[in-house]
């Protein structure tokens, strides 16, 4: 069973600063890791490979820093990864990025599956899963929070929806993305780690994936950013802290004060 | 301070580290509470290939040495010392089969300790057999192609859990102390089964079981080495994993002394932080001092072990000595530190001053350790003579 998982490096959400003037986040300096929710489809990548056997196959579109989220994927068992990485590809959009990735995927071939995770903690979008589906031609179910059965060219899933779950069954190969539901992620292992420090990782030019030039980066990105800005703050907000029962018998001393209940 | 770890050792250390302090520490003190075996952490270790530290390749293993299982080891016990028992107990019952076993001994349940799949345990002590291996009671005695096993071991960590035992036994009780084997039984064989789980001091979520046996039958081939060397391989496992040891207790000793120092910060009493008393001060470095002095001591032993000199037990007792002396005292200070706070089972050197204590008992008490460093500068002394 060959196994993807498209990865993205993203900047730590926990050390995010926003530019006031610009509105935009402030990227430099701030520690690069791996889309905690890319954490989920690479371990449940690698679960199934330790059931069914087969490879498992890391692939990320990014600037060569980008490759760093690929050692860590290796170090928690993926067999062999993609760098696509391209000056070229600078400002694509999801379009334009599930393009991208879903040629560097068809070099892959045979895939039985592909995971991605449910969404990215920067770009938020959720779209790029389903947009790699497209691009080929593959069937998709995003949200998957239980692989239930994986036999006989078909797979059995629990989808999340909003007020309870699906369940799901689709011919393979196919495209998903999984939520954190799914799986807890495990910590590196010390063999992977040795097999991540050696790896020699190659990036794919544009060229190498054989990608149109109109289809890619900022050109082949229909997204146009009109504007970003910050959501005004509210003001006239009070923070009740401690512990949660202290919170709670606060909060409801406050609405008694003001009379809401 | 620095102590020139190569890349892979600072990998092992780290990643050892972020174990300890992600999965580990949010729940030592529920572990110890309930007195519950951390098989959840025991499969952490196991898939991030720590039970195979000082393993060959050949073997499943990583291929370093007893120092890179130190620094593993001491990266565990800085948050809790019951779960770095229980991984540390695993190589215990595996050094036999890697100094004594045969080949096929090997290849069968060295990958398995290696891979974490299964755990292993080391079985010498007896209830009148401590400190005094050679009032060894059980028995073995070979019937046909079966050796046929007999007594009772008493307080064996990872009792019950561990599926490989290495076990020490009278196969010729005339020929005293060189009338023991060494066996290996697995769980689960006939015969082979476990007392009463003891309630201890500390290190409470560690297993501490009696192994009884009533007329187990192993295969002919589950002996290590020859008929009569058990109190050998029993004395070499020991100094191999007694540095291990001191690496507890050099984590341990960290530990009480990064939760103190962060709460001397702290705590203010006269209108200013504790810290700031030069009483305090003085506790602290003597703190820091005797740790770095034990830590700078277990490496250099552990590194010499890895050299694959002939005779290491006067290095091995030092380090286990020094260390867990240093343990137990800087853990009584982090207490004292902290004052009625440090009492109290809210704040974590409570468990780490109850569990210092055992560090100067297991794998031969203090005193021993002492007797054995002075029998060997006897023996040396004697020996620079001629
Ligand atoms: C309105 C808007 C404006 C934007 N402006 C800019 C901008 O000015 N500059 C800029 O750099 N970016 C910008 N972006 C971000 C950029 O478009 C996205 O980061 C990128 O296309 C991926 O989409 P996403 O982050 O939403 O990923 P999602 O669709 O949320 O990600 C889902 C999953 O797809 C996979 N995936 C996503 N991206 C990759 C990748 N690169 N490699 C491998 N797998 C991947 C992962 O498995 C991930 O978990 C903008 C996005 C939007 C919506
Ligand atoms: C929690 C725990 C886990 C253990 N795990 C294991 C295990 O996995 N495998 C295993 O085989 N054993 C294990 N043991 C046993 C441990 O190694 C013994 O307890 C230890 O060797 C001491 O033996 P004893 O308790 O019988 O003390 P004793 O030998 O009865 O000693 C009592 C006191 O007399 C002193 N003493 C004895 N002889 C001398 C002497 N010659 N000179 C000076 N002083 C002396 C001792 O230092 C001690 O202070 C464990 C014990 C505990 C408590």
């Amino acid at each position: 069973m060959n196994i993807a998982v498209c990865v993205k490096q993203v900047p730590d959400a926990s050390e995010v600063k926003i530019d006031k003037a610009t509105g935009t986040m402030v990227r430099e300096g701030v520690p690069a890791i791996l889309n905690p929710f890319d954490a989920y489809a690479v371990e449940e990548a690698v679960r199934l490979k330790e059931k069914h056997g087969g490879k498992v196959f890391a692939v990320t579109m990014g600037p060569p820093q980008a490759g760093e989220v690929l050692r860590h994927v290796v170090a928690m068992g993926a067999d062999d990864v993609m760098l696509i990485s391209d000056r070229a590809f600078a400002g694509a959009d999801t379009w334009a990025t599930s393009y991208t990735l879903g040629l560097g995927l068809k070099k892959l071939v045979p895939l039985d599956l592909v995971i991605c995770g449910k969404q990215a903690i920067d770009g938020d979008t959720a779209q790029v899963g389903p947009g790699v589906a497209e691009n080929l031609g593959l069937p998709f179910i995003a949200y998957v929070r239980k692989i239930v059965d994986m036999s006989d060219g078909r797979m059995k899933v629990e989808r999340l929806i909003e007020d309870g779950y699906e369940v799901v069954e689709v011919s393979l190969p196919a495209v998903i993305t999984v939520v954190k539901e799914i799986n807890a992620p495990r910590m590196p292992s010390l063999k992977g780690k040795m097999k991540a420090k050696s790896l020699d990782i190659k990036p794919l030019s544009a060229e190498a994936i054989g990608a149109e030039a109109e289809k890619i980066g900022l050109v082949g990105s229909p997204t146009k950013v009109m504007k970003v800005f910050s959501p005004p703050s509210k003001g006239n907000r009070e923070r009740i802290d401690g512990a949660p029962q202290e919170q709670a018998a606060r909060l409801a001393e406050k609405l008694r004060e003001m009379k809401v209940i | 301070m620095d102590y020139f770890l190569t890349d892979t050792q600072t990998e092992i250390q780290n990643l050892a580290r972020r174990i300890a302090q992600e999965k580990v520490k949010p729940v030592r003190a529920e572990l110890d509470e309930k007195e519950e075996f951390p098989w959840e952490i025991m499969n952490i270790l196991a898939k991030a290939d720590l039970f195979g530290l000082y393993i060959p390749e050949e073997y499943g293993g990583f291929g370093g040495g007893a120092f890179e299982n130190c620094l593993a080891v001491e990266e565990l016990s800085r948050v809790c010392i019951g779960v770095s028992v229980s991984f540390a107990a695993s190589g215990l019952g595996a050094y036999p089969i890697l100094l004594f076993g045969s080949d096929e001994q090997k290849k069968k349940y060295l990958s398995q300790i290696a891979s974490g799949r299964r755990l292993a345990a080391f079985g010498l002590t007896e209830a009148g057999a401590g400190s005094d291996a050679g009032g060894t009671r059980t028995t073995a005695v070979l019937d046909g192609n079966e050796y046929v096993i007999n007594g009772t071991k008493q307080w064996i960590t990872n009792g019950g859990e561990a599926e490989i035992y290495t076990v020490i036994a009278m196969t010729n009780p005339a020929r005293g102390s060189r009338g023991a084997s060494a066996f290996i039984v697995e769980k689960g064989t006939p015969g082979f089964s476990f007392g009463k789980k003891e309630k201890k001091m500390g290190i409470r979520s560690s297993a501490t079981r009696e192994l009884i046996f009533d007329n187990c039958r192993v295969p002919r081939e589950n002996l290590l080495g020859k008929e009569g060397m058990g109190f050998l391989v029993a004395m070499k496992t020991l100094d191999k994993s007694r540095p291990g040891i001191g690496s507890q207790a050099v984590g341990l000793a960290q530990g009480a002394i990064d939760e103190c120092v962060e709460y001397a910060r702290e705590r203010r009493q006269f209108d200013q932080p504790i810290i700031s008393f030069q009483a305090i001060q003085h506790m602290l470095a003597d703190m820091c001092t005797q740790t770095e002095a034990a830590r700078a001591l277990v490496y250099a032993v552990a590194k010499f072990i890895d050299s694959d000199p002939k005779d290491v037990s006067k290095a091995s007792a030092m380090a286990k000595l020094f260390a867990s002396d240093v343990a137990m005292k800087v853990t009584v200070d982090a207490v004292q530190i902290m004052g009625g706070y440090g009492y109290m089972r809210e704040y974590p050197v409570e468990k780490m001053m109850r569990d210092a204590k055992i560090l100067q008992i297991y794998e031969g008490t203090n005193q021993i350790q002492r007797n054995v460093i002075g029998a060997a500068i006897i023996k040396e002394a004697a020996g620079k003579k001629k």
